[in-house]
């Protein structure tokens, strides 16, 4: 259900164009320009949290209950000319492109040109990251074997737990005063820094009340000139709530939001952090306010759902920082990936699904937004009635909710050495990444392209493309005598190149941490303030690094054909397979097909292929985890691609697993697309030979066709393949229901297509098998289904 | 040894919970609205899937029998000089020659069912036996039953009902489930559209029922063939009549099953049949019920 109010924000956000605000990088530049003469890193950040929480615009939409944006009005960005300073030829860009556009108006051009570039240009933690890159990362970067989360970003990923429901900032205060009480200044060394970076931390909490107590001056402004009574008494509302939240805690729902907007707009407004920054557990936040609201008769179900809707349209208000380059290539999207969890389990390990639960998933279905992002949180102890509530939001075909395994997050969790209330309390972030929420700091520093270094290997070092020597000579592949030979000779080159990034991570780390520290963030996330230590410089009581592996069943298919063929049936010699590879193909069909039809693939329960992924997986995993990072936490591993895996296969040429040249990898843990060929059952059974509890994270995804999922029947047998994953310990499952432009795509390029499987009758076929005539019947059909 | 055409994962509409559907490969009707036809021909045959085809020739050049040709619109085959020894299809990469039906043991075909347990196991489901008819190759759906059986797996047992009762004899104690196909209750006309009587079948429905079996009756529709009042009525009352029966599911005529024809090089008798309407499908499912009848109509895909 939506009300008129709510239906007039939605289509307002929905029509709003993603705006360019200079507003912001303006205010920095002005900020910057005061010589504030010696100042500590902290306090200098804080004091620049402040100037923007002082002097930013304030915005009150019409009819707007939850209250605050980014920038100036719904859709305008802001840019971080600290973090990344854009040039003319980026505005351009931005302006121009076809996919993700900003509107860039001329007065911000000009801005830009007279203000911002002059000032931050070569000064901006993007030059500095870059300048203290060694000549072998600028290189292996370039060849696109791996990606840098920061080099446009700031660190973030972290999610929100309860304390704002129990606290205001005024009891973050007193804390911090607690914790400046307790330093000692006589043994620990570090005082005067922890001294700086609490003081800092103060200053950004007081910032935050100010920032309210702005809007509640233009909400009471405005009631006073309101001529409707309603309006009138809903402004002067949102002035009572501004005034109360986040000084002090909120007392009802509304506030509840409220207070989490504010604290939303303050981490995403001090820096542009990557990702997800977002509520976390909501239904289990919000549940003691709405069950009070209910018993005193304050608030029914309507009034909260209305309040959900506001509160997600401030969600979709708010783009992603405009990217360019490589970090737009990688994350081609203006969601900011926060994912709103729920269900799961309590940290008392109880069932966490409450009346809120299902409200929240009527409103992910009603608004049907791009964000916030959405996901079940899947335990053995929720009910089924909650997992197929879901199914049915899923059904409808826009990708969400995202169907998430609690109990093995928890598992997760502890293996990397959280307590088990923390685990508990914790859940999925981003697109699949797991964390400890309010207590962990979770970076993600870059993408990794296993094919790449495959490539590498398949010429001893040299990349074909540019015939730069990227990485070690770890021999001819010719000469190769076993699989296993030439399977060490892939992992010294996977460890090479892992080296060059990791050590690249760690010096970038010690960036942020010396010149870019986030002290409003740092307040939020246990135990910054007790260890007066910065969020970006081990202050979180976990601080963990990933490299998320990207291209898992492309670099197995391929791995999996040379073991085959080169070893074992001796089709090829290797240096015939590498002329078949470096010419693409061409006048190798034949081969080509061999390799797609008459090789075991990964995705089909064939153990000869997925003992080769498991493999693959345990060098990754061998390569990275637990080594340590620069803030006491460890590296940890990943496997996720956002839209990563277009690019990576952009730099690689054809591959022995029948891909053609600059052809994009498979995505997340997914078998190559087209390469599985038995249904989803099969496919499930593959992919859980990974040890998913060794990971932080895995994406899988599901094309379904509307078909599958029409009647009762196929949602209660949609759960049954869910829980089925689940007791299997997979961590993640999307399903991708597919409409009519899908198939119709489909029908254009069958090639990429080979594992749509349409429910054609008493059986099932494979789409692009079908005659063009039942194709089309077909997609007519499915048009009905799903709108 | 059997010969089975097709082990279906994740089948959702033959049977409780996700099953696995395995599809035996012969049948003793020849109805004319047949969607599986190439579970016909209890036999290997090769079939075409012509989108593929790269035309690389190997298939021509591996042929020992000369039935292999390559034409304009790709694959094709000299029905009369193929021997079905399969020697196109191994070397055709593109796999647009393909041979259906594959010998098979009891433990092969059980290999690939027990990969999808934990799936049985959490939604409820199990084991279909479809076809073809699986009856029609009676020991081997023996074998596989018990072996289900043996590992605790839920079995239905898909049949046209077109056998001895000592077959159903033999295995009924093995089948969880009856999907029992009824198409017309007129001996008559049984005989004209499906080539074979229906006196077995009835007879054995009405001893399986005797006997407290779970029994789901399907009943294809099939345009002026029993989609009349009348038809429909005369197979409501004998349901009604049966001393048990757990549902009566009503199964729409569609020409899916046409492009199949075509890779089989085979004629498709009804070219012009045309799905039946929702309005016919619920004006069925009415009269069925007022007969007192359970039904269920599956989904229109």
């Amino acid at each position: 259900m939506i009300s008129e109010r709510v239906a007039l924000l939605r289509k307002q956000s929905l029509e709003a164009r993603p705006t360019l605000s200079t507003e912001r990088a303006e205010l920095m530049t002005e900020f910057y320009k005061q010589n504030l003469g010696l100042v500590s890193a902290p306090m200098r950040r804080a004091l620049a949290f402040q100037y923007l929480m002082e002097h930013k615009t304030i915005y009150i939409g019409p009819a707007e209950l939850i209250v605050g944006e980014k920038a100036t009005a719904p859709k305008a960005t802001p840019t971080y000319p600290e973090l990344c300073c854009h040039s003319l030829q980026d505005l351009e860009i931005l302006d121009s492109r076809e996919k993700i556009p900003f509107a860039v108006s001329p007065q911000a051009r000009q801005v830009y040109q007279e203000t911002i570039i002059p000032f931050w240009q070569g000064k901006s933690m993007r030059d500095l990251l870059f300048a203290e890159m060694t000549g072998e990362w600028k290189a292996a970067y370039e060849a696109g074997i791996f990606t840098e989360f920061m080099e446009q970003r700031a660190p973030g990923h972290t999610v929100l737990d309860d304390k704002i429901y129990r606290k205001g900032m005024l009891d973050v205060k007193a804390e911090i005063q607690h914790s400046l009480e307790e330093l000692d200044y006589f043994n620990d060394p570090q005082a005067y820094a922890k001294e700086q970076e609490l003081q800092a931390m103060a200053v950004c909490a007081e910032a935050l009340i100010r920032f309210a107590q702005r809007h509640a001056h233009l909400a009471m402004a405005s009631a006073k000139r309101e001529a409707d009574p309603q309006r009138k008494a809903e402004l002067e509302r949102i002035a009572e709530v501004c005034t109360h939240v986040p000084a002090q805690a909120p007392r009802d729902f509304w506030e509840a939001l409220q207070y989490y907007w504010f604290v939303h707009l303050g981490v995403t407004t001090e820096l542009n952090t990557w990702d997800a920054f977002c509520p976390g557990h909501l239904d289990r936040h919000l549940y003691p306010f709405y069950k009070k609201g209910l018993e005193e008769g304050t608030l029914d179900r309507e009034q909260a759902e209305e309040l959900l809707q506001c509160f997600w349209i401030k969600f979709n208000n708010q783009p992603a920082p405009p990217k360019v380059g490589v970090t737009a290539e990688e994350s081609g999207t203006y969601t900011d990936f926060a994912q709103i969890n729920t269900g799961g389990i309590m940290e008392d390990g109880a069932d966490g699904v409450n009346e809120v639960t299902y409200l929240l998933l009527d409103v992910i279905e009603a608004m049907r937004l791009l964000q916030p992002s959405s996901s079940i949180q899947v335990s053995k102890k929720n009910p089924d009635r909650f997992v197929k509530r879901a199914a049915r939001i899923i059904r409808t075909g826009f990708g969400q909710p995202s169907v998430f395994n609690a109990d093995l997050i928890v598992q997760e969790l502890v293996r990397m050495g959280k307590s088990v209330a923390d685990a508990r309390s914790g859940g999925s972030s981003g697109c699949v990444e797991v964390g400890a929420f309010g207590k962990e700091a979770y970076i993600l520093t870059g993408y990794f392209n296993m094919p790449k270094v495959l490539e590498l290997t398949l010429h001893n070092g040299q990349d074909p493309r540019t015939g730069r020597k990227l990485g070690l000579e770890t021999g001819n592949p010719a000469t190769f005598k076993s699989f296993e030979e030439f399977f060490a000779a892939y992992e010294k080159q996977l460890r090479h190149s892992i080296d060059i990034k990791m050590r690249g991570n760690n010096v970038i780390e010690r960036l942020y941490a010396a010149y870019m520290p986030a002290p409003f963030l740092s307040l939020l996330i246990d135990d910054c303030i007790a260890t007066g230590k910065d969020y970006h410089d081990g202050g979180a009581r976990y601080n963990t690094s990933y490299i998320q592996g990207v291209g898992l069943g492309t670099i197995t298919d391929a791995m999996t054909a040379i073991k085959y063929h080169v070893f074992e049936e001796k089709t090829w010699k290797m240096d015939e397979l590498l002329k078949i590879l470096d010419a693409n193909f061409e006048g190798y069909e034949r081969e080509r097909q061999r390799l797609l039809n008459k090789t075991p693939r990964y995705g089909n329960d064939d153990d000869y292929a997925d003992r080769v992924m498991v493999e693959l997986f345990n060098v990754y995993f061998d390569a990275i985890d637990g080594r340590p990072n620069t803030k006491g936490g460890a590296y940890r591993v990943n496997l996720l691609p956002t839209t990563v895996h277009v690019y990576f296969g952009s730099v690689i040429g054809a591959t022995p697993d029948g891909r053609r040249a600059w052809q994009p990898l498979s995505e997340g843990v997914s078998p190559v697309q087209g390469a599985d060929r038995h249904g989803p059952t099969v496919v499930l059974k593959s992919v859980a030979k990974i040890d998913h509890a060794r990971t932080g994270g895995t994406l899988l995804n599901q094309k379904f066709t509307p078909q599958l999922l029409k009647d009762e029947e196929g949602l209660d047998k949609l759960v049954g393949l869910i829980r089925t994953y689940f007791k299997l310990d997979g961590h993640h499952i999307q399903f991708n229901v597919v409409d009519a432009a899908t198939l119709r795509a489909a029908q254009q390029h069958p090639e990429q297509h080979r594992d749509l499987i349409v429910r054609v009758a008493g059986y099932s076929d494979y789409f692009c098998d079908l005659s063009q005539t039942l194709q089309d019947e077909i997609i007519t059909r499915t048009e009905h289904q799903v709108f | 040894m059997a010969i089975v055409f097709d082990i279906r994962k994740y089948s959702i509409h033959d049977g409780p919970g996700i099953r696995t559907t395995v599809f035996f490969k012969g049948c003793p009707l020849r109805c004319r609205w047949c969607h599986n036809p190439e579970g016909q021909f209890l036999g290997v045959e090769v079939i075409l899937r012509s989108a593929r085809c790269i035309r690389c020739r190997a298939c021509v050049e591996a042929c020992p029998h000369g039935a292999a040709r390559l034409g304009e619109a790709g694959p094709e085959v000299q029905r009369e000089r193929c021997e079905r020894c399969g020697e196109c299809t191994l070397v055709c990469c593109a796999e647009a020659r393909q041979i259906v039906g594959r010998e098979m043991t009891v433990a092969q075909v059980m290999a690939e069912i027990e990969g999808d347990i934990p799936f049985y196991d959490e939604s409820g489901g199990g084991v279909t036996l479809s076809g073809g008819e699986p009856l029609a190759q009676r020991d081997f759906a023996l074998g596989l039953l018990e072996a289900c059986k043996e590992k605790e797996i839920h079995t239905a047992l898909d049949t046209c009902g077109f056998a001895t009762w000592d077959t159903f004899e033999r295995l009924r104690a093995c089948v969880d489930l009856f999907l029992y196909d009824l198409k017309l209750v007129d001996a008559e006309k049984h005989h004209q559209f499906t080539g074979v009587s229906n006196e077995r079948i009835l007879a054995n429905l009405q001893a399986l029922s005797q006997r407290g079996h779970k029994i789901l009756l399907r009943v294809p529709v099939i345009p002026g063939i029993n989609d009349d009042a009348e038809t429909i009525r005369q197979i409501a009352s004998l349901a009604a009549s049966l001393p048990h029966l757990d549902g009566i599911e009503l199964l729409p005529y569609h020409h899916i099953g046409v492009d199949k024809y075509t890779r089989l090089n085979k004629t498709y008798l009804l070219p012009d049949a045309q799905p039946p309407s929702e309005e016919k499908m619920a004006e069925l499912t009415y009269i069925l019920q007022a007969y007192g009848l359970p039904v269920k109509i599956e989904v229109k895909t």
